[in-house]
């Protein structure tokens, strides 16, 4: 079995986003830069799932460069190979998912896990979009049933199910948890609930250094970075006017009912 | 004449009431592109609420009523949209960015070749659109490059329209799905709770992981129930299985704008400030000063939840009492 996982590189969670002075785009200055954490979740699974199933496991990220360090990351993680593919600027989720549909092409896997969203642009499209250009079936969403305090949680099983021919995934919805059985091939989104991704160890770091990481461009693809989105730029957020502090429940309740009257 | 198709969302049978916020863009987004306003409505026995959705200005109800429809699956209703997308010179398709809406809408532009922007907040005159972007730190000013465009719109950032006499024509959609589904739906397991939906209260209370176990959980439900409100919760409370997931307020759960919300015990990380950060009045209690869910509050407490919320409860029983 081939899995197929999308590591993004995106700022840090927890970084502070400032606009740049023409609008134009975000101050980098200073940022650190992350694995897309819902990506990382895409990686522990597949990793786990190798463990289960005998599989090889392929990175790929498309970004510049500087992405090079993020599918590091992912080979110490437990990725077998990874894919760099060359950009100067970043891709609306439609090119990136006619970029995947041309890794898949390639690599023919029988299951490719991503984030459900990158945590830059919020987008949330670019596995069903992946899905719809192949043809394939789609779970977004992906949970596991139990908490990531659970037992289970800490066996580090996969929680996503799958044999030669399917998948089952339970999906996190509006009203609760469900359970799908999707044929394979197939592309799987995955939410937070799904595992807590382990952090590489130093000796896999080392290893990682070794493991192969091949670079192609969208030429070589034969994909056009024709973007169906354009930004035309960013603005800061309406500021919320300072709050108070009160002393007390009485208080509290006194603002609410009196001042706000919301209460 | 071209038109602009909105997907109304059912769960079992009843109209969500978040499809009426996305109303509230499609009529705007009709009107300012000089489209017809067409509304979809897929499901099994669902005939009953097309009534509901008279009154908007829609020129046509689709009423899609089948059995293969009941539960929301990702292939049949990607068909059923993009046939009738096709019938109706839909220029524009667009729902509410629910679970649903965010798992097809995208598929859909997959398919008619559009572009899509996800999860709008605004149309500006020029029809381009703002989004927020790096879990709301910022807004996005995006253009949608395709004549043909789908749009996904944030609940809270739209009004429901009122509703007038007007009836539109409805018209019964011919459901005939190609080939066999390769998603099968084995099991559902549903949260219940009699409290209001998160994403349609007038108030929410929210906890983080300081409610730390049953009793924690507890607490909080008490006051919710007082107030009639529906209960949130940090990610941290979710993942650690305190409340069902689906509480999660935030980046990448539910997105709230109440009249009034509660941050108890919740740091206030950027990524549960996304979800709430357009409440009317934010009330946060915490034991630590600088959390940094102070900086957003109208009203802040610093206090053991332990302490003040048992306290809250009785001082409301008593005012209302009185
Ligand atoms: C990709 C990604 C997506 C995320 N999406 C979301 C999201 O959608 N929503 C979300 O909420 N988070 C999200 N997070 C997590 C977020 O970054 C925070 O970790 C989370 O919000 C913290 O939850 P918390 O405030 O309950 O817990 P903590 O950070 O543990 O804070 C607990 C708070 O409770 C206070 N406290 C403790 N005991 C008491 C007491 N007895 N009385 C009063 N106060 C007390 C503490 O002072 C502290 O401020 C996301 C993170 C990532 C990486």
């Amino acid at each position: 079995m081939k899995i197929l996982v999308t590591t993004k590189r995106v700022e840090h969670y927890e970084s502070k986003i400032r606009i740049n002075a023409e609008g134009t785009g975000i101050v980098t200055d200073g940022l650190t830069y992350m694995i897309n954490p819902f990506d990382e979740i895409a990686l522990e699974e597949a990793v786990r799932l190798k463990g289960e199933h005998d599989a090889e496991v392929v990175a790929v990220s498309i970004g510049s460069d500087d992405a090079t360090q993020q599918l590091r990351t992912a080979l110490a993680i437990g990725a077998d190979r990874a894919i760099l593919v060359k950009v100067d600027q970043p891709l609306d989720s439609d090119c990136a998912a006619h970029v995947l549909k041309a890794i898949v092409e390639r690599e023919e896997p029988n299951l490719v896990l991503m984030g459900k969203q990158a945590i830059d642009d919020d987008a949330n499209q670019t596995a069903q979009l992946l899905a719809e250009y192949l043809g394939w079936p789609q779970a977004t969403f992906a949970a596991k049933t139990e908490s990531l305090e659970s037992e289970a949680e800490k066996q580090k099983e996969p929680a996503i199910e799958v044999d030669d021919d399917t998948a089952t995934v339970v999906r996190e919805i509006d009203g609760g948890l469900e359970t799908v059985e999707l044929d394979l091939p197939a592309v799987i989104s995955v939410d937070l609930r799904l595992n807590v991704p382990r952090y590489p160890a130093l000796p896999n770091i080392i290893k990682a250094k070794k493991k192969p990481l091949d670079e192609v461009t969208l030429d070589d693809l034969g994909v056009s970075a024709n973007a169906k989105v354009t930004v035309l730029g960013y603005e800061p957020l309406p500021e919320r006017k300072a709050g108070v502090t009160v002393e007390s429940v009485q208080e509290l309740l006194d603002k609410l009912q009196n001042e706000a009257k919301v209460l | 004449m071209a038109s602009i198709l909105l997907i109304a969302e059912q769960y079992k049978g009843s109209l969500r009431k978040v499809t009426f916020n996305g109303l509230g863009f499609a009529k705007q987004a009709a009107e300012q592109l000089g489209l017809d306003l067409h509304i979809l409505i897929a499901g099994s026995d669902v005939g009953g609420i097309a009534d509901e959705l008279q009154g908007y200005g829609a020129k046509a109800i689709h009423v899609a009523d089948d059995s293969d429809l009941e539960i929301y699956r990702t292939e049949p209703y990607t068909q059923v949209v993009c046939k009738l997308a096709d019938e109706i010179d839909a220029q524009m398709i667009t729902a509410a960015a629910t679970v649903q809406g965010k798992d097809l809408l995208p598929r859909i532009a997959g398919r008619l070749g559009a572009g899509m922007a996800s999860d709008i907040v605004e149309m500006l005159e020029d029809g381009t659109f703002k989004r927020p972007v790096w879990a709301g730190s910022v807004i996005a000013r995006v253009r949608v490059e395709t004549d043909r465009k789908v749009v996904s719109t944030r609940g809270t950032a739209f009004e429901a329209p009122k509703k007038g006499d007007d009836t539109a024509d409805v018209n019964e959609v011919d459901v005939s799905l190609d080939e066999a589904d390769k998603v099968r739906v084995e099991d559902m397991e549903e949260t219940k709770s009699e409290r209001p939906e998160l994403t349609e209260a007038r108030v929410v209370v929210s906890g983080g992981r300081s409610m730390k176990d049953d009793k924690g959980v507890k607490m909080i439900e008490e006051l919710s129930d007082l107030l009639g409100a529906a209960m949130g919760a940090s990610r941290a409370a979710c993942d650690a299985g305190l409340v069902p997931n689906e509480l999660q307020v935030g980046q990448t759960g539910k997105v709230v704008a109440p009249e009034l919300y509660f941050a108890i015990g919740i740091s206030g990380a950027i990524q549960h400030l996304a979800g709430m950060k357009g409440s009317k009045v934010i009330v946060a209690i915490n034991k630590d000063p600088e959390a940094p869910i102070f900086q957003l509050a109208d009203y802040g407490l610093v206090a053991d939840m332990f302490k003040v919320v048992p306290e809250m409860v009785e001082e409301i029983k008593k005012r209302k009492g009185a």
